[in-house]
């Protein structure tokens, strides 16, 4: 096993994994939270508050998974986390701006009355898009590989609009799970057409990310590559379709299956990011900078991987901990 | 105005917003320990209804520190990419370390302590509030950390251009280190100490006499009164240290042009660094030489031997430090006065008889004393840095991205204008939070007394 040999080598691949694993569980989390924000419009007054009190509270955990991410590409990465974050300046900030506004209207909303408590709710529900918004506009430039042209920043903004329905359509299958009644029914008429606006959008990343790079195309399109790789897509279509027919009769009598459409829906996020990470590795910066290249040395990343091989399960212990007080149909929320 | 100076005023403007949350959250969540266990012990619902109220500033302080952290993790990549190019394999883990030891932790239990009270068993919510309060100290102590490793550099060698750690040890236990935590994390005591005094005090004013404000005001003037003193005897040290380590920030402190003995201490003057001089000096014999050094004949170091070869200055610009020094130790002395002579008037009377309403006035209004403080010595620790963003290895200049002074101009009048409103929202909040608990009903309650629901809030 020469790559185990060498830590100049592993190293950097186990701080990739720990960054892309990072970086799936933010966008399953984060994302079916900022995907309730979205949908927060759609609902009267009372549905909103359910609404926000079935995420109350898991969304700050879920955004500490953001910062795991970019910390991790900040310390096992510092020359593309300098290079990625300077060409995605515009967006980050509007994110930075967007979460700020949506981290403190949880708290402001829920401490205000009458027109005070909509403004929140207004700022609540910006926050939420802008953020979805702003992080598919970057998902959408860096598959252009960071560079700004007219037809870039226009696919990046088809990306914002993907990655918006997507969450929307996460949150609403969260919603099936933890919602009852009338809103039940409509988190499964919203979750319907989620489905679509998210599988239409992948289709189309899908479609233009090996056309603008030569790399990735033969990565896909070689032999033996589109055979070994062809489980992917297939899968992907197969969820789609069980998803569909799954939300064609939900909710079912009992509240069966409630949770299957969330769970299903993770897996396409997973299978979606899977793509992604296969198609950019072993590069950092898209065509630019490897994780090879750009990794801290090798005694630095070692440091900060024996914190992280202690730390990580203890993180996932309790996050399940914390999911598992608030488990079952959302409630109102009190601060006691 | 030039990038550099935009993403330096962009960045002050980010640390300064940042800062005072933490500030308040990491001393708040062992005031809120203490609330929770005198409940526990003395079953007096008080407690908990202080723990109710307080806790609702400490979960609206914990979501501003936050997002503005998050903003601060991503201010580093997108306008000082030479800051981790350069020392990130130091910078790096520690920032790691504070993410994974401390973030995670505070996160995931504050849904518990917030929300969990009838969820869980008692001991589980208390369990929840402590690894809070750890939480947010361990994030501290991890940021402070490097923040004084940045001022007090050692246990690294310089490989092409590139910091790389030779002695964890001795980049975690760096010199200013402990003086620098000490100081810190007494003033979030002070700052929250006088924060629920004031608040406290603005409700027993406005009419709410017979319940837990009364009990929070006596505890935290108690708490103000004694930590005041520890933290100048902190600060005295924490400045001979510098003077060890960064004689150029103590001699900008002191906007002391010659080095020499006998120096008198300024309480007043207007630096000139264009004639290297001071106007309108107003001074006691001296003073500087008798607290730097302890001796009337010490010698204090002086600016003008800080120079390069070019003649370009390297020491720190003078007026900003001299004056925000000041500002941090006369709001210091102020709050000192103001929490002894509290404390003399609680011991006094027993907190039996009513409060002096003036006396209680003064809390009100000093209610955010401990954030001018903070911020105030913030500068003078950062400032005092410069013209290095680590001391002797990289300056701030190097540090920078090359973006455009509109983009960068841009983005500074977004996040002030966010800031602003937000800080304003903030402060806003408080006193409407206080109104609310005291125009409400007996904490059998909840909801009308201000309690806030999330999901039943706006009825």
């Amino acid at each position: 096993m020469e790559m185990f040999g060498d830590p100049a080598i592993w190293l950097p691949f186990a701080f990739a994994g720990l960054m892309g694993l990072s970086i799936l569980i933010y966008v399953v989390l984060d994302g079916f939270d900022l995907g309730v924000g979205v949908l927060t419009p759609l609902a009267d007054g009372k549905e909103k508050d359910m609404m926000i009190a079935s995420i109350g509270p898991f969304w700050d955990a879920n955004e500490t998974w953001l910062v795991l991410a970019v910390g991790l590409l900040l310390v096992a990465f510092p020359a593309a986390h300098g290079s990625i974050l300077t060409a995605l300046y515009l967006p980050c900030v509007l994110l930075l701006v967007a979460l700020i506004l949506r981290g403190v209207a949880f708290e402001f909303r829920a401490k205000s009355t009458g027109a005070a408590h909509k403004r929140w709710n207004l700022v609540f529900f910006i926050g939420s898009l802008g953020a979805s918004l702003a992080q598919g506009f970057m998902l959408g430039l860096y598959i252009m590989g960071l560079k700004v042209t007219l037809a870039t920043v226009g696919f990046a903004f088809v990306a914002a609009l993907a990655l918006s329905a997507s969450y929307a359509f996460i949150g609403a299958c969260w919603l099936i799970l933890k919602m009852e009644g009338e809103l039940q029914w409509r988190a499964v008429a919203w979750a319907r057409r989620g489905l679509f606006a998210m599988i239409g959008g992948f289709a189309i990343i899908s479609v233009v990310t090996p056309l603008v790079s030569e790399r990735i195309f033969d990565k896909w399109f070689s032999f033996p590559e589109i055979i070994l790789l062809s489980p992917l897509p297939i899968a992907a279509a197969a969820v789609g379709l069980i998803l569909f027919r799954l939300l064609e009769r939900s909710p079912m009598e009992g509240d069966r299956l409630s949770w299957a459409p969330f769970a299903l829906a993770s897996v396409l996020f997973i299978l979606a990011f899977a793509g992604l990470a296969y198609s950019f590795y072993p590069y950092v910066v898209p065509d630019q900078l490897t994780i090879y290249e750009a990794a801290s040395a090798p005694e630095s990343l070692l440091i900060i991987l024996i914190g992280a091989l202690f730390v990580l399960p203890v993180i996932l212990g309790y996050t399940i901990v914390a999911y598992t007080v608030f488990r079952g149909k959302a409630t109102k929320l009190t601060y006691y | 105005m030039d990038t550099l100076i935009l993403s330096r005023i962009q960045f002050g403007a980010n640390i300064s917003f940042h800062i005072l949350f933490p500030t308040i959250t990491i001393a708040m969540g062992w005031a809120l320990l203490t609330f929770r266990l005198r409940y526990v012990a003395s079953g007096d619902e008080r407690w908990m209804a202080a723990y109710r109220f307080w806790v609702k500033v400490f979960a609206l302080s914990f979501a501003l520190g936050v997002v503005s952290g998050i903003t601060m993790s991503f201010q580093f990549g997108t306008n000082w990419p030479g800051y981790m190019q350069t020392v990130g394999n130091i910078a790096g883990p520690l920032l790691a370390y504070e993410v994974l030891t401390a973030f995670f932790l505070e996160a995931a239990f504050l849904g518990i302590m917030l929300f969990g009270f009838n969820r869980v068993p008692g001991w589980m919510h208390i369990l929840a509030t402590v690894l809070v309060a750890i939480g947010t100290t361990l994030s501290a102590f991890w940021i402070l950390v490097l923040n004084s490793w940045m001022q007090t550099p050692q246990g690294f060698e310089m490989i092409d251009g590139v910091a790389h750690a030779t002695d964890w040890f001795e980049i975690v236990f760096n010199p200013s280190m402990p003086y620098r935590m000490a100081h810190m994390l007494l003033a979030s005591g002070l700052t929250c100490a006088f924060l629920i005094a004031g608040i406290s005090a603005y409700r027993i004013l406005i009419g709410d006499q017979d319940r837990e404000p009364r009990m929070t005001f006596r505890w935290s003037v108690w708490v103000a009164a004694a930590l005041i003193p520890i933290q100048i005897f902190a600060g005295d040290q924490h400045g001979l240290n510098t003077l060890e380590h960064q004689p150029q920030k103590i001699a900008a402190m002191e906007a002391n042009w010659e080095t020499g003995p006998n120096v008198p201490l300024l309480l007043f003057a207007w630096p000139d660094e264009a004639e290297r001089r001071n106007d309108f000096e107003i001074a006691v014999p001296h003073g500087a030489s008798l607290i730097l050094t302890h001796s009337l004949s010490g010698v204090v170091p002086g600016l003008n031997d800080y120079y390069a070869e070019d003649g370009t200055a390297l020491h720190p610009p003078v007026a900003a430090l001299f004056w925000s020094f000041r500002v941090m130790v006369a709001v210091g002395l102020a709050m000192l006065a103001l929490a002894w002579f509290g404390a003399f008037m609680i011991w006094r009377k027993g907190g039996t008889t009513l409060l002096n309403p003036w006396l209680l006035r003064g809390f009100v209004a000093m209610s955010f004393s401990g954030w001018v403080a903070t911020l105030a010595g913030w500068y003078t620790t950062e400032i005092g840095r410069q013209p290095w963003l680590v001391q002797d290895v990289l300056t701030t200049e190097a540090a920078v991205a090359h973006h455009s002074t509109g983009m960068v101009a841009s983005s500074l009048a977004l996040y002030l204008a966010v800031y602003a409103v937000l800080l304003i929202a903030y402060v806003a909040m408080l006193f409407i939070l206080a109104r609310r608990a005291a125009q409400g009903s007996l904490p059998e309650e909840p909801e009308r007394s201000g309690a806030a629901t999330v999901a039943v809030a706006g009825e």
